[in-house]
């Protein structure tokens, strides 16, 4: 459809698009250089000798960079130029950290991690084909409601479940492979949760009932979010999956108060959350082990707490420039590669390391809310926020896990942790991102001709 | 439109990544020394136990050693000498620390000063791999077994030194431990090592030769005798030979040994009152010269102050005021009066050496891994304060040595008898209620001083018959060869 564009615009386009896409592929063979690089001192600390892995990691890297970047190029030329790269950067990263985890338990994740990278970028790459307007996204608004709910109780079918795993059914069996549906359900609710939200903003907006000193709409707008919302949450409590639950319900929430504009909405949220937490921590047992944890983690330094403590050895350890690439004990703490890969990067980098890396998801973060206020209409801008603020949760809600702000519960660290589903959920919601900044962009231009925009001054050569 | 409610969410979002920002720099910078020493990181140990620690040597063998292991923690400590040795070398375990040479020379087997530990974990943290230095002991192998095999089945110490360098040649407690077992890699192991050594009644863990102090008893009358030939006597000064010295100021006469007079006349030489360990002659020897001369003897020869030593050594004692009564006591080494067997080893010490204090050393040099010399102990005299090494004066220590080979030759030590050998030495049989403990002080030639102590004899044992010959096969083995 973008084939379509006015061949009075096209000029303009081109040039202002190259010059974005130019940008990020500089961003991009600099991500692909420091990965490099790190793969290299990684290698060093283990021997003289300048270690395979390292040039394969780089061939492969630079490949599906450079894939990226042409379907990027094709596909999406006004979109914003530094999500790719810091995506690519944050994955380079994870890596190489994976592969450092490797080195010390003497597994092999980090080839099956690039394997998944390059499956990962095509899954971009393919959303970027198909949904050449991220508004036809909003046909299929309650497919994907109901989407999300399947994908979430999928885990749980006879036949297709993985088990439980380290006391969570999260994953599935699907052809051999092992999967995490939802790594995708987040998307797919996401996506739902925007197109409903649009349609009804208005309404929702409209408060005349009276709770108390709270305006608030009627129920029955709101009955249907609240349900789709409560199941998701059940679900995800069935699954035991505590971290996502508190992802997805703060993720709820901002869409909900950024479509209405009411702070009621965060607010009675917030309520229904403590009460849901306090009955939580009545009800279950690992919930209540979660929170002692958090609480007092050296009481049960060699059992329960031992993770937690073993992460804040690590980063305490690592101190300000850290040990070094290979100079940490990922050994030590449990889950290095998934849950708590970002204490392998403290110890190993320390604090300036681990600062650069929160920095780069502050930037993705960053720019995903500049796409959210810039996108051409509400669904764009009710998603693009929605999926800015998914990934800055996760990452608060492991990091801060993992540095006790927050009690610690299993979720993955966004592009940086090991683990298929998780990265292929992500770089698809960077395809989504990639698209809605392609949009605005294209239409501020007057790229597009089928949907009228609000062309800015000056800019528009329609 | 909604650019109000973006704005405020991606506030809350900088909010969020701003706790995440300050709490990180809480962990690695102010709590980052806490984190890195907290018992259950293991990441310092591993550092540590990647360093081939030095050995300790004895003679030609090691004692202690490292090494490499397939664990995480790279080198495992060994104890070839087993418990001969366990109070020098002392235990290196991962759960309870460092203890004796270990934890005193950890720098020096570390191959690292002190000082760069205290100032900067980081710096043993990833420090390159090293080796640490090597300590060769002062101890003679043959006495230090001899000493082991004298007190098998016995508890008590020995302590020998070399009179003229303070060398130490043996330092052996019984009972025991093999430090092995508690430096071992396995957690479960060591607790169960330790917990027996600690529910052992017989408290194998101290060592008797430094770390307690007991009544020195008849030996404390060579302390007495050194004030009374100070103070206008000689050995040949009469003292009324009587069955019972009557103490000023108290009921509580003091008899002699086995009751009776200490000879055959009316009177008794000092020299003879040594031989045959008369109490009743010390005894009003010390209410004669008074406490304050008794004290000051005794602190002279090193009581009320701790022998340098590269082991923390005990305070022998003395009260520092005693009314007369005391003094009488204490003259005899009863009442307040206790010692180290290592402080009676360097006053036996001091009788051999002109009157003169050595500091006590166990390290004779340090080597660094490629075998050279980094340190040699040069032998020291033990000047400290107002107290001038030379204890006694030359003619004094003469003296005195004279009456302590008497009191081999033809007294109470005739056990400590060596043929061909001159050995001075004096008994003691304390008696404070419940078992006596029993000793014998003494040297041979100006090549061993000796001290032996067991402190809970059988009721009938003396100094004379259990201690003396204990003092003999040491000083034999120490002379031989």
């Amino acid at each position: 459809m973008s084939a379509a564009t006015g061949s009075a615009g096209r000029g303009v386009d081109r040039r202002t698009g190259n010059k974005l896409r130019s940008t990020e592929a500089r961003l991009l063979a600099f991500a692909v250089v420091i990965t490099v690089a790190a793969h290299v001192l990684l290698g060093w600390s283990q021997g003289p000798e300048l270690p395979p892995s390292a040039i394969v990691t780089g061939v492969a890297m630079t490949v599906i960079a450079i894939v990226a970047h042409l379907v990027v190029r094709t596909m999406a030329p006004d979109a914003d130029p530094t999500l790719l790269p810091l995506a690519f950067l944050l994955n380079g990263l994870g890596l190489t950290f994976v592969r450092r985890v490797d080195l010390a338990v003497g597994s092999d994740l980090a080839g099956t991690q690039t394997i998944w990278t390059a499956v990962s970028v095509a899954g971009m790459c393919t959303v970027l084909v198909l949904i050449r307007q991220v508004r036809t996204l909003s046909r299929y608004q309650y497919s994907l409601g109901l989407l999300t709910l399947v994908l979430l109780i999928l885990p749980l079918v006879p036949g297709l479940t993985a088990g439980a795993i380290n006391g969570a059914r999260l994953w599935v069996d699907l052809f051999g492979m092992r999967f995490q549906p939802g790594e995708v359900a987040k998307l797919t609710m996401v996506a739902f949760l925007a197109g409903y939200l649009e349609r009804k903003r208005v309404l929702l907006s409209v408060a005349n009932q009276r709770f108390g000193p709270l305006l608030m709409p009627a129920p029955r707008h709101l009955a249907p979010v609240i349900l789709a919302t409560g199941l998701a949450l059940v679900v995800m409590a069935g699954l035991r999956d505590l971290g996502s639950a508190l992802l997805l319900f703060g993720v709820f929430l901002a869409m909900l108060y950024v479509a209405t504009g009411r702070a009621a909405y965060p607010l009675v949220g917030l309520v229904a959350f403590a009460i849901g937490a306090a009955l939580a921590y009545q009800l279950f047992a690992h919930v209540r082990v979660r929170v002692s944890i958090w609480i007092d983690p050296w009481s049960q330094v060699t059992d329960a707490g031992y993770q937690l403590a073993q992460s804040l050895f690590a980063l305490g350890t690592g101190g300000l420039t850290g040990a070094g690439l290979g100079g940490g004990r990922p050994q030590d703490v449990p889950f290095s590669a998934t849950d708590a890969l970002f204490a392998v990067i403290g110890e190993e980098l320390g604090l300036l390391g681990a600062t650069a890396v929160l920095v780069a998801f502050l930037l993705l973060v960053v720019r995903g809310y500049k796409i959210s206020l810039t996108a051409r209409d509400e669904y764009g801008t009710l998603l693009a926020l929605g999926l800015t603020a998914t990934i800055a949760l996760q990452t608060f809600v492991i990091v801060g896990g993992l540095t006790r702000v927050v009690p610690l519960t299993g979720i993955t660290l966004p592009f940086m942790s090991y683990g298929g589903s998780s990265l292929l959920g992500n770089y698809i919601l960077i395809a989504l991102l990639l698209r809605i900044s392609d949009e605005s962009r294209g239409a501020a231009r007057g790229r597009r001709i089928e949907r009228p925009s609000r062309p800015r001054a000056g800019r528009s050569s329609r | 439109m909604m650019t109000k409610q973006i704005g405020r969410v991606a506030t809350f979002t900088l909010l969020l990544f701003g706790v995440l920002f300050v709490n990180l720099n809480l962990i690695t910078l102010v709590q980052s020394d806490t984190l890195t020493s907290h018992p259950a990181n293991r990441r310092l140990l591993v550092r540590e136990y990647a360093i081939e620690r030095g050995s300790i040597v004895v003679g030609e063998e090691a004692i202690a050693r490292s090494v490499e292991t397939d664990d995480d923690l790279q080198y495992l400590r060994e104890y070839p000498g087993g418990a001969l040795y366990g109070h020098v070398s002392g235990y290196y375990s991962f759960i309870l620390g460092r203890s004796a040479l270990e934890a005193e020379r950890n720098e020096q087997l570390i191959g690292q000063p002190l000082e760069v530990l205290a100032q900067n974990l980081g710096d043993l943290l990833f420090a390159p791999d090293q080796a640490g230095n090597t300590l060769e002991l002062t101890i003679l192998p043959r006495a230090q077994q001899a000493a082991a095999d004298a007190l098998e089945g016995r508890i008590g110490a020995v302590v020998a030194l070399d009179p003229t360098t303070g060398a130490v040649l043996a330092s052996y407690a019984n009972p025991t431990f093999d430090p092995g077992p508690l430096s071992t890699h396995d957690a479960a192991s060591i607790r169960e090592a330790w917990e027996s050594l600690i529910d052992d009644p017989q408290r194998p863990l101290v060592n008797r030769a430094i770390a307690e102090t007991y009544p020195p008893g008849s030996t404390f009358k060579l302390i007495t005798a050194a004030a009374a030939l100070e103070h206008d006597r000689s050995p040949e000064t009469a003292f009324p030979d009587e069955g019972t010295y009557d103490v000023p100021q108290t009921s509580a006469d003091i008899g002699n040994f086995g009751g009776g007079d200490c000879g055959e006349g009316e009177t008794i030489s000092l020299a003879d009152a040594m031989r045959v360990s008369c109490n009743t002659v010390f005894a009003r020897l010390g209410v004669e010269l008074g406490a304050d001369r008794l004290i000051d003897m005794a602190e002279r020869f090193g009581f009320n102050r701790s022998p340098p030593y590269e082991l923390e050594v005990a305070n022998s004692g003395i009260p520092k005021e005693m009314d007369e009564p005391s003094a009488a006591q204490s003259a005899i080494g009863q009442r307040d009066v206790r010692a180290t067997p290592m402080q009676m080893a360097i006053v036996a010490a001091a009788m051999a050496n002109g009157g003169r204090l050595v500091e006590p050393h166990l390290v004779r040099a340090v080597r660094d891994p490629s075998g050279s010399l980094v340190r040699e102990t040069a032998p020291s005299l033990w000047d400290e304060g107002r107290f001038d090494s030379q204890a006694v004066s030359e003619p004094v220590a003469a003296q005195l040595r004279e009456m302590m080979i008497d009191v081999v030759a033809d007294g109470t030590g005739r056990q400590a008898r060596i043929d061909g050998v001159t050995v001075g030495g004096k008994t003691g049989t304390a008696q404070t209620g419940g078992a006596p403990t029993v000793w014998f002080v003494g040297f041979a030639e100006q090549e061993v001083a000796v001290a032996v102590v067991l402190p809970e004899a059988g009721d009938d044992d003396t100094g004379g018959q259990v201690a003396a010959p204990i003092a003999r096969a040491v000083m034999a083995a120490a002379l031989d060869g």
